[in-house]
């Protein structure tokens, strides 16, 4: 087995050689192997970051992102909640440049080209890699909700589901709602980014509503038979604390929207009216995987080799983060992400020194979710990959849930997010 | 595979020899710095976490990191989530892990 893949890591090289001449330019003249990387969030910054620690300088790594901040969607239903700001949440990319010598470049990568090893920029440079790590996110599949195609209707009905001017925007129809209204969530069929995320901003609405809005509510629309995450915790967070102010409502898939009066329309068509509707789209990977043909299981999600997070459908391209296809029980996570991103990076700098990649990654999660702006509740895991099935398992006998929601778990989520942060951009 | 193009695999093998002096044991990992990087999400890169609500691993003595990893794996030291993690990880990985952050400088001494 470690001969085996030892002659394919080679191969690999060695292909990278022939291809296009450049890793052999590399050897020759001493120039550095380059690795580009798409997209500046949880999974991406940190590979960036983690590839230049790791290969102490030798690789060089230019990042692609759009945005001039990181913004965390980890905490950012706080801000819908009210206890925080969304400028606490917004991280400059800076640190990646100044402190591990990370080329960032602000655009949008628009097209790949797998054979010639390039990456174009809609500004128009082109990138040459030797390899390539794609950290797309998610992308909203708006054609199954057609109302929302209509024009003007994605700045009123607000999904709320990428941290930033979604979620601020969000929180001004929340505080501009009249008390007595009804905020309706829906929910999409899993996969989607984030499990616990839908039912955490259930909690912080209710929160913000049980202080300033007490006559009004908050409704789910669950295209899901039950809380896809921490359930019998949420169901008592519920109970105990929001009592007659949450509603949940399991298996109503929402299909369509009316813009006009904000109404949720199901696929069986019941129609539900909010005064604020948010509606969280289902989801498939990044448009710059979907379109250069990664995101090859049912065209939504990327299939990777999880011992180096190398797409199964091109060779010398990652892909990492909420994209991917999913290994059970591994959920779509910034925690789960920033992992991603460091055995990918190993491997990366492995296969640029034609080294075979560790055999035995072992990847973490924890997931905290806020049950108000002070107590919080975890689920955890621990991944490691199983030679035989080819794919990454949770330990047995490893990970966990909360006894309940805590004030002690309140402050070791603010480490957790102050430490996530700077480990992925600082 | 094509006589030619084993040339420039030689070189590109002994180019990555020289500038690796010691051989790798785990893929190209030498101690315990990419199996910590498992845990640093939380307990920050090298082990430097940020603030003051967790305990700096950086500079702790191997052994203090083992017996505290091995008393979360039993339940019989109090934890939220660590005695979940800990029971994820092997005493061989625990051993690697506590060697690499006994190895780093501590920022804040006890």
């Amino acid at each position: 087995m470690q001969r085996r893949q030892f002659i394919q890591a080679v191969g690999s090289t060695l292909a990278a050689a022939t291809v296009t001449g450049h890793a052999t330019a590399t050897a020759a003249s001493g120039a550095k192997a380059k690795v580009v990387v798409i997209g500046g969030g949880y999974a991406g910054a940190t590979a960036a970051k983690y590839l230049r620690l790791w290969s102490a300088g030798s690789i060089d790594v230019t990042l692609i992102e759009p945005n001039p901040y990181f913004v965390s969607c980890p905490l950012s239903n706080l801000v819908l909640g009210g206890s925080k700001q969304i400028s606490e949440l917004t991280i400059p990319y800076d640190n990646l440049s100044r402190r591990h010598g990370v080329r960032v470049i602000r655009d949008t990568a628009q097209a790949i080209d797998a054979d010639k090893r390039t990456v174009t920029l809609a500004g128009g440079s082109v990138l040459p890699y030797d390899r390539l790590i794609v950290s797309p996110g998610i992308d909203f599949m708006w054609d199954q909700l057609p109302g929302m195609l209509q024009p003007g209707a994605q700045d009123k009905i607000l999904h709320g589901w990428k941290a930033g001017a979604q979620t601020v925007a969000l929180r001004r129809q929340l505080e501009a709602m009249p008390d007595g209204g009804t905020y309706v969530l829906t929910i999409p069929q899993a996969p989607f980014r984030c499990p616990p995320a839908p039912y955490e901003r259930a909690c912080q609405i209710a929160h913000y509503f049980s202080r300033e809005k007490k006559k009004s509510r908050v409704l789910i629309l669950d295209a899901n038979g039950s809380i896809q995450s921490k359930p019998a915790l949420f169901r008592k967070a519920w109970d105990d604390r929001y009592a007659g102010l949450i509603e949940y409502r399991t298996n109503v898939n929402v299909v369509d929207v009316d813009v006009a009066t904000s109404t949720a329309i199901s696929d069986f068509g019941d129609k539900v009216q909010g005064d604020v509707l948010n509606v969280v789209p289902p989801q498939r990977a990044g448009r710059i995987a979907t379109q250069t043909g990664l995101a090859n299981l049912n065209q939504r999600w990327c299939e990777v080799d999880y011992l180096t997070f190398e797409s199964t459908q091109a060779k010398y391209i990652h892909v990492i983060g909420d994209a991917i296809q999913v290994a059970s029980g591994m959920p779509k996570s910034g925690h789960m992400a920033n992992q991603h991103g460091k055995v990918c990076a190993a491997a990366v700098v492995d296969l640029l020194n034609g080294v075979a990649p560790n055999q035995q990654p072992m990847l973490t999660n924890t997931c905290y979710s806020f049950v108000s702006d002070t107590e919080v509740m975890h689920v955890a895991s621990v991944h490691a990959y199983d030679a035989e099935k080819k794919t990454l398992l949770p330990v047995p006998g490893s990970g966990g849930l909360s006894s309940a929601a805590s004030l002690l778990e309140g402050s070791y989520a603010m480490s957790w997010a102050q430490t996530i942060w700077a480990d992925t951009l600082g | 595979m094509k006589l030619q193009h084993l040339f420039p695999c030689l070189i590109l093998l002994t180019a990555s020899a020289a500038s690796h002096a010691a051989p790798p044991t785990v893929g190209g990992e030498v101690g315990g710095e990419r199996l910590y990087a498992s845990c640093a999400s939380c307990h920050g890169t090298n082990g430097k976490a940020v603030g003051t609500t967790l305990p700096e691993l950086a500079g702790q003595s191997q052994d203090k990191i083992i017996a505290a990893m091995r008393a979360f794996k039993a339940q019989t030291r109090d934890a939220t989530v660590m005695h979940q993690i800990a029971k994820g990880y092997s005493d061989e990985q625990i051993a690697r892990i506590a060697a690499f952050l006994a190895a780093q400088p501590a920022t804040v001494k006890p």
